[in-house]
């Protein structure tokens, strides 16, 4: 060989971190993300019912339902205001953030006409997969830990640092409703790597950036909402959204790990499946693009 | 606002009793009709029957048993509906009626009395006698039962107790004792001084005038301060209004209405269901009618459940108790073989709070037997804390608030903060073991009032901590305690029983005993005073209730073995289907061989042929010109040389290594194919350096400077990409296909956006790239192009090779011939070509 070419030197992890994220759509997913607390604090300062500091806990408590009010706790403090957040933004937008950071990974090379050169360097083409999927769940993740530090700091300003309450009873003081909050944006982030799997198939079966992203949102909207046919009985459990909500479990006293590690345990399945699949098929795969 | 609809709501529940919706939705049926039925007398002085509003389902299978459907307080029998249609379906006649007072059955209020309800409800099972459509076990004696929640459960209870032709009962969150329910009392005063007389306890004042107010609703010509009250109902709530007792008179009214005066005569079987989420009507309600009915009757079959609903809210399980009430009188009453599960069911809902669409998270503590409340048996904790003195405020007022009605528990965990000096504490030490909490425990406290007053009230509830963390108050329950008569400096002894409860403790947990002076739902002493609280023994003594717990979930251990199975197998067929596992031929004599084709063929799907059987190799030092017209395969082929797409059949050797996805020698070439491809939010020079850093050469110099000055770009190098145009996109690309100066550049149409000059300018700077012993192989369909840049030609048409060699050569001997000429002499003239 004449050169120096290394292959395990190529498209280094730190480089293709830089390539992404002088990207427009990396700084607005996390503006959003910044921007989700913002704007429900305002609504709830400004709003019609603007009694902040009253703390009003009572919310839209479902007589009989035992329906989970979180919601109304939202005002209680800011470890209430981030789980809130956390509820608000782990059923659509945090979905559609994970699916972007991993839907147009390669997708969007291809259509920059960048893969080409890339996999001509040459970058071997599992290492492309490996350093883009890697980069693309460190972005994601970051979403979701700025979303969770926002919601913190806004929620403090706003609401002050009372302990966190649970609705089923009980409150936990700041170290352990930090844990407790650690513990849910961990789940939370597993149970996103689903969109983040199907996005990544896609992202390798396309040439499409925004076909990948919405393809990976409309299988998890659709997971959620056939989620919510009673009709379908038991058979729910299988769906990949089924154990979305299970984090609220850590709200219980004592956790209840079961739902959870079930949750999280699927999730892993099927990015793993995902991502192998993915694999392989990039591996034979002729890029025209 | 938000409180109004929580009462509306609050309302809606109790009006269907807390059993709402059953999942099937089929229509009203022809076989669905409105019925008036004789009842009871009007009242006491006007012996005329009321007429009830009825509205009998018929199945489609008659004869067939029926069972009675009552409403809960508030409804009417439009409230049931959806559980009759369902029970109808699954083959019963159902009969659903109002209640006098209620929806169009005219008539007062009496609370489930013997003389005017639960005479209705027996005339209902006159009518059914009378109703060829249901199935009759003797003359007058139709197959029938009762089923109801909250009011509708009280009556189903009485009239079982009233009419032996009840052949089963299911009955939800119903009080025992209204007395005790409305004017609650948990302590038992020990010592020789003790009055044993039945004594009023504390009044549950929220939940009765809320009630009373929903008796209340008139037409306006008929508002009065009783509203549909009979006038002994409404007295007796006023005297407990105004002076927080009972009179005897009173006392006995409420017992006649209670299911403990007449559970010693039940023998139909008896589903009974009570709510954690109940401060109304607690656990202990339904478990002292099981107790009772057991007592008298030990063959009758029982089933007691404590659920995690109630009137408080709590977790819905209506699903779970419909079928409860479904398999109930599925054995019962069509008398077919099933089974209706343990003697004994508790939801232990505190671990999830998710669970409203799932039940396989809840988990429940399963018995054959049911112990009793307090258990046959108990555990003793120990509680320690010293003796501490507490105040009841002048007025009751501020009170602790637990539960308000129609709200739900939530509002325990919002506010339930103690205010100071109004509570006192014990706790145990911490727990070693996950420990199960089911049932009413027991303390013995010892009061010494400060003052001698008429009387003392204090509320006790058991709570569960984990250090200063975290606290656990299930459901808001408090046990009040009334002691009367107390003398200054006087201790008493009092057993206390506590709220029942369904709770699991874990490791590192403690029990924690509050005994406050306050509680917002009760009508509360305003005479301010301090007492002493103490413990006699610090004994607390919990039920053993034999219980075994069950899940309806599967371990999880399950799926998480899965998912590293699962992960393991793909690693492994990953592995297993790893590129290159045989390793890419090399050949020794193709070492100094830039680029080398051997019957290379790509044939894409569909069938078509891009490149077919091509031969060619380029030697070292020269510029090569691919020469063809569109579509003549010049772009696959090099996109096979570059290892972008897999020939269908024969090889690509780049100096002498057979090209495959990946291989190292590709990193030898620099290439511009089909047009540049940059990231366009970054400027050109950063786009070349990260691309740089990507090539893993990054130990070579990449005369950056170099390749940008050939590129042209003056400061435009760092602007963004975006706003390139096609030239300046071309000329970066080219520079990029440069960096590192790699030994084989292959350039696909580069003078495309190019002009004139710069196209002069290309050809002379190619030329020299040749000149320092490298290689070139420049593809164009400009035969112009290709004429004044290349040495070599190789001529393509048709994804086949044409022709190829030097080009002075293959001009040899043709004296002013031209290439363009040429070209068109070996292809034909069936194409245009040169068309630029």
């Amino acid at each position: 060989m004449m050169n120096n070419y290394k292959a395990n030197r190529t498209l280094p992890y730190r480089i293709e971190l830089i390539r992404q994220i002088k990207r427009r759509r990396t700084a607005v997913a996390y503006g959003l993300m910044v921007a989700l607390p913002l704007i429900v604090v305002a609504a709830v300062k400004l709003g019609p019912q603007s009694n902040s500091s009253s703390g009003s806990g009572s919310g839209d408590s479902n007589f009989g339902s035992g329906s989970l009010n979180l919601i109304g706790l939202a005002t209680n403090g800011t470890w209430n205001f981030t789980l809130v957040m956390l509820l608000f933004g782990s059923g659509f937008l945090l979905t559609t953030v994970f699916a972007l950071f991993s839907g147009d990974t390669v997708a969007s090379e291809a259509s920059w006409s960048t893969l080409r050169y890339l996999l001509a360097t040459p970058v071997p083409r599992r290492r492309l997969l490996m350093i883009k999927l890697a980069v693309g769940i460190t972005l994601s993740l970051t979403a979701l830990v700025i979303l969770v530090a926002a919601s913190l700091a806004i929620g403090a300003i706003a609401f002050g640092t009372a302990p966190l309450t649970s609705p089923l009873g009980g409150s936990f003081a700041s170290s352990e409703a930090l844990a407790r909050i650690a513990i849910i944006t961990g789940y939370i982030g597993t149970t996103l790597l689903f969109a983040s799997g199907v996005a990544f198939l896609m992202t390798v079966v396309t040439d499409v950036p925004l076909g990948a992203v919405g393809t990976a949102v409309m299988i998890v909207i659709v997971s959620q909402i056939l989620d919510a046919l009673e009709a379908l009985g038991d058979l729910r459990q299988w769906l990949p959204s089924h154990y979305a909500r299970a984090w609220t479990d850590v709200l219980s006293p004592t956790i209840d790990w079961t739902s959870m590690a079930r949750g999280a345990s699927f999730s892993i399945i099927a990015f793993t499946l995902l991502v192998g699949w993915a694999v392989l098929r990039f591996d034979k795969k002729d890029v025209l693009s | 606002m938000k409180r109004v609809l929580g009462t509306a709501a609050a309302i809606v529940a109790l009006t269907i009793g807390l059993l709402p919706s059953f999942a099937s939705a089929t229509a009203a049926e022809p076989s669905v009709s409105d019925v008036r039925i004789s009842g009871g007398p009007a009242s006491a002085m006007d012996s005329k029957p009321v007429s009830i509003d009825a509205r009998i389902y018929l199945p489609a299978t008659v004869p067939a048993p029926a069972v009675v459907l009552a409403h809960g307080f508030g409804g009417s029998k439009e409230s049931v509906d959806e559980q009759a249609l369902s029970l109808r379906d699954a083959g019963f006649v159902v009969l659903a009626y109002s209640a006098r007072g209620f929806g169009k059955t005219f008539g007062s209020i009496s609370m489930n009395s013997p003389q005017f309800e639960v005479a209705d409800a027996r005339a209902l099972i006159d009518y059914l006698a009378k109703r060829a459509e249901v199935t009759q076990d003797a003359t007058n004696d139709p197959r029938v039962g009762f089923a109801g929640g909250s009011y509708g459960g009280a009556i189903s209870l009485l009239v079982a107790g009233y009419d032996a032709r009840v052949d089963a009962v299911s009955s939800d969150i119903t009080w025992n004792d209204m007395q005790q329910t409305l004017f609650a009392q948990n302590a038992t005063r020990l010592g020789a001084t003790a009055d044993v007389k039945r004594d009023t306890g504390v009044f549950k004042q929220m939940w009765a005038s809320y009630f009373f107010s929903v008796g209340m609703a008139t037409p306006p010509n008929l508002i009065n301060p009783c509203g549909r009250f009979s006038l002994e109902w409404c007295r007796a709530y006023q005297e407990g209004v105004t002076t927080g007792q009972l009179s005897e008179q009173s006392q006995a009214l409420m017992f006649a209405s209670s299911p403990a005066s007449i559970a010693e005569r039940i023998t139909a079987p008896t589903l009974i269901m009570a709510g954690q989420a109940d401060s109304l009507f607690p656990l202990s309600e339904g478990s002292k009618t099981f107790e009772q009915i057991a007592a008298a009757h030990p063959a009758t079959p029982l089933k007691l459940v404590w659920h995690a609903a109630g009137h408080d809210g709590g977790v819905n399980e209506s699903e779970r108790l419909q079928g409860f009430t479904m398999t109930w009188f599925k054995k019962y009453l069509l008398r077919e073989n099933i089974s209706t599960g343990p003697v004994f069911e508790a939801t232990l809902a505190s671990g999830t709070i998710v669970s409203n669409n799932n039940r396989n998270q809840l988990k429940f503590f399963t018995s054959d037997v049911f112990a009793g409340v307090a258990g046959t048996s108990t555990n003793k904790i120990k509680l320690t804390g010293k003796a501490q003195n507490i105040v009841a405020p002048a007025g009751g007022q501020p009170a602790l608030m637990t539960v308000l009605p129609g709200l739900g528990g939530s509002i325990a965990s919002l506010v339930a903060r103690s205010f100071p000096n109004q509570s006192a504490y014990f706790e145990s030490a911490p727990f070693s073991a996950t420990t199960p909490l089911l049932g009413s425990s027991h303390i013995t406290l010892r009061v010494t009032p400060t003052q001698s007053l008429p009387e003392l009230v204090l509320f006790t509830s058991l709570r569960i901590t984990n250090g200063e963390q975290t606290q656990r108050f299930p459901n808001g329950l408090v046990a009040p305690l009334r002691i009367t008569n107390v003398v200054a400096g006087q201790p008493i002894d009092v057993s206390v029983q506590l709220p029942a409860v369904v709770a699991e403790i874990s490791p590192g947990e403690r029990l924690q005993l509050v005994v406050s002076t306050t509680d917002a739902a009760y009508r509360l002493p305003i005479t301010p005073s301090m007492y002493t609280i103490e413990l006699v023994d610090g004994q607390l003594s919990t039920p053993i209730m034999g219980v075994t717990k069950i899940s309806n979930s599967s371990s999880p251990l399950t799926t998480i073995y899965t998912a590293i199975a699962v992960i393991g197998a793909v690693v492994l067929l990953l592995w297993l289907r790893r590129p290159r596992r045989r390793p890419a031929i090399y050949r020794a004599d193709l070492a100094e061989v830039p680029l080398q084709v051997e019957n290379l063929v790509k044939e894409f799907k569909g069938g078509h042929r891009a490149v077919d059987d091509i031969s060619w190799s380029v030697p070292t030092g020269v510029v090569l010109g691919l020469l063809g017209p569109n579509g003549a395969g010049k772009t696959t082929t090099m996109r096979m040389a570059m290892g972008l797409i897999a020939p269908t059949s024969g090889a690509v050797f780049v100096y002498g290594h057979q090209v495959q996805p990946g291989s190292p020698a590709l990193s030898r070439i620099g290439a511009l194919v089909e047009g540049a491809g940059f990231l366009p939010h970054l400027t050109g020079r950063e786009n070349l350096e990260l691309f740089w850093k990507a090539s893993g050469r990054t130990t070579e110099d990449p005369q950056l400077d170099a390749v940008l000055a050939m590129a042209d770009l003056g400061t435009a190098v760092d602007r963004k990409v975006r706003t390139y145009s096609q030239g300046m996109r071309q000329r970066l690309g080219i520079a990029q296909a440069m960096l590192g100066m790699p030994d084989l550049l292959m350039l696909d149409e580069p003078t495309n956006g190019l002009d004139p000059p710069q196209i002069r300018a290309m050809r002379a700077m190619v030329q020299e790239y040749a000149a320092t012993g490298r290689t070139v192989i420049v593809s164009s369909h400009l035969l112009s192009e290709v004429e004044q840049t290349c040495s070599h030609v190789i001529v393509m048409h048709r994804g086949r090779l044409v022709t190829s060699g030097r080009v002075d050569e293959l001009l040899a001997g043709r004296s002013n011939v031209r290439l363009e000429d040429f070209f068109l002499e070996v292809v034909g003239d069936d194409l245009t070509i040169g068309r630029s």
